[in-house]
């Protein structure tokens, strides 16, 4: 239960922290757009190649745009040296990771929420109806690993001189199997293809959530330490 | 209570502390004195569990921090210069997840409790970025004894402070001290860092060189003193 508390405690904080600038949010959201127009450029939204690259696309445009919030999401701590009144506080160290891991969450989800749709309508792509909840799982699981993986290294990176950069670099390698699986069941699930098919990469992407949501509980306090 | 045996702490090759023995019996007020870079903070980081001690032991109020860190971070407050607030949150919403993260039972009068002891329960509504540099060390006051803390860790506190946050700073030690509550102070200011004690260690390059009751030293000898004791651990 104290557990629990800590963690609500945490993202209240943050969301209230956030919702009050919307620095993040607005960066977060004006980079997805910008990246949705480069596409809307790049690939002629009447051809047939759209369907193809499409779960790709989508899919680049929320890595890139949650990198973004990653960033943030401990650099914002050491302003006054707040991580330190953090890692003061008497709960687990696992609690400040999930507590900044959801909030980083919900930031990626409104992000997604909003550049979706936006995708469809700008490359005039109908999402099937049946698609819509399998879609909605593959988006979940994919972002859950991301912001898993993202939040756990975006503490490492904050003490290093140019954190911005080193984020990405130790981040994306870790990624592959996500991003892999993410739009490879992405494209399975919007081409209405057997669920046999992109049944395998779900397992995949929970396999991966579950390893990075267990790994933190024994070394982010390690982590706190450097 | 704290206890440290043969505390060592090495940051890359660097050795920050080398062998502390130190014992604070319950409710004594002790003032460290030091020059720059001689392992005080370093010293407080670690009886504070910020950061682990490369080697030895450290027992706070009997227990020892390797088994019992969360129990004791309940029991453990720190005040340094930094404030250790969220610029974006008001005084209120700073304390009420504080509060939240310790457990604090009727938070709400306890947080009003807190702010009125500072002088900043007008400003309740206000975001910390809005307040001066006092306004936002008294808060910073308010969030360390929000969960009544045993132990009160103090770096450099009185850095940028006004006389009046000086006041109530020190008002706030003198009312914790007579409460039993142990308070373990690192400060530059002889002034007001002789006159809160009732015990003095001076620590030179991460060992104490001198630990001393204040009743055996006079307040004039203490800047010689110290000089002299930095000066023969060069």
């Amino acid at each position: 239960m104290n557990t629990l508390n800590g963690i609500r405690a945490i993202i209240w904080k943050d969301l209230a922290s956030e919702f009050r600038t919307k620095e993040l949010l607005s960066s977060m959201l004006i980079f997805a757009v910008l990246t949705i127009i480069v596409f809307v450029f790049a690939f002629d939204p009447t051809k047939d190649i759209v369907r193809q690259v499409f779960p790709g696309m989508v899919w680049v445009c929320f890595l890139f745009a949650g990198i973004l919030g990653l960033n943030r999401s401990f650099v914002s701590e050491k302003t006054n040296d707040c991580i330190t009144g953090l890692i003061l506080c008497p709960v687990d160290r696992s609690v400040i990771y999930f507590g900044k891991m959801t909030a980083n969450l919900i930031y990626i989800s409104i992000v997604e929420i909003v550049t979706l749709p936006l995708f469809a309508v700008l490359f005039n792509y109908r999402i099937p109806l049946k698609a819509v909840l399998p879609l909605v799982l593959v988006i979940f699981l994919g972002s859950l690993g991301f912001i898993a993986v993202g939040t756990f290294l975006s503490a490492l990176s904050a003490n290093a001189r140019s954190s911005e950069i080193l984020l990405p670099v130790i981040l994306f390698p870790i990624m592959v199997p996500v991003i892999l699986g993410a739009v490879q069941a992405s494209a399975a699930v919007l081409a209405m293809a057997p669920a046999a098919e992109w049944i395998s990469w779900i397992k995949i992407l929970a396999a991966f959530d579950a390893i990075f949501l267990a790994i933190p509980l024994v070394l982010f306090e390690y982590i706190l330490e450097v | 209570m704290i206890k440290a045996e043969g505390l060592t702490k090495t940051i890359g090759h660097k050795q920050i502390l080398r062998g502390i023995d130190l014992h604070i019996p319950e409710g004594r007020f002790v003032t460290v004195f030091g020059p720059n870079g001689a392992g005080k903070s370093t010293l407080l980081k670690t009886l504070a569990l910020i950061s682990k001690p490369t080697s030895g032991n450290i027992l706070i109020n009997g227990l020892d921090i390797r088994k019992n860190a969360d129990v004791i971070r309940q029991q453990i407050g720190v005040i340094s210069h930094q404030t250790f607030l969220y610029d974006n949150l008001t005084a209120r919403e700073n304390l009420s997840f504080y509060g939240q993260m310790y457990r604090v039972p009727q938070l709400k009068d306890r947080i009003f409790d807190v702010l009125s002891e500072v002088g900043l329960e007008i400003s309740l509504n206000e975001p910390v970025r809005t307040f001066s540099r006092g306004m936002q060390q008294r808060l910073a006051i308010a969030r360390a004894i929000l969960h009544d803390p045993a132990l009160l860790f103090l770096d450099e506190p009185y850095t940028g402070l006004d006389p009046h946050a000086i006041q109530i700073l020190n008002s706030v030690l003198r009312r914790l001290n007579l409460d039993r509550r142990t308070v373990f102070l690192i400060t530059h200011n002889f002034e007001e860092g002789f006159e809160m004690s009732d015990r003095v260690l001076f620590v030179v390059k991460g060992r104490i060189v001198y630990d001393g009751q204040k009743q055996e030293l006079k307040k004039d000898e203490l800047r010689n003193l110290y000089l002299r004791k930095v000066e023969g651990a060069a």
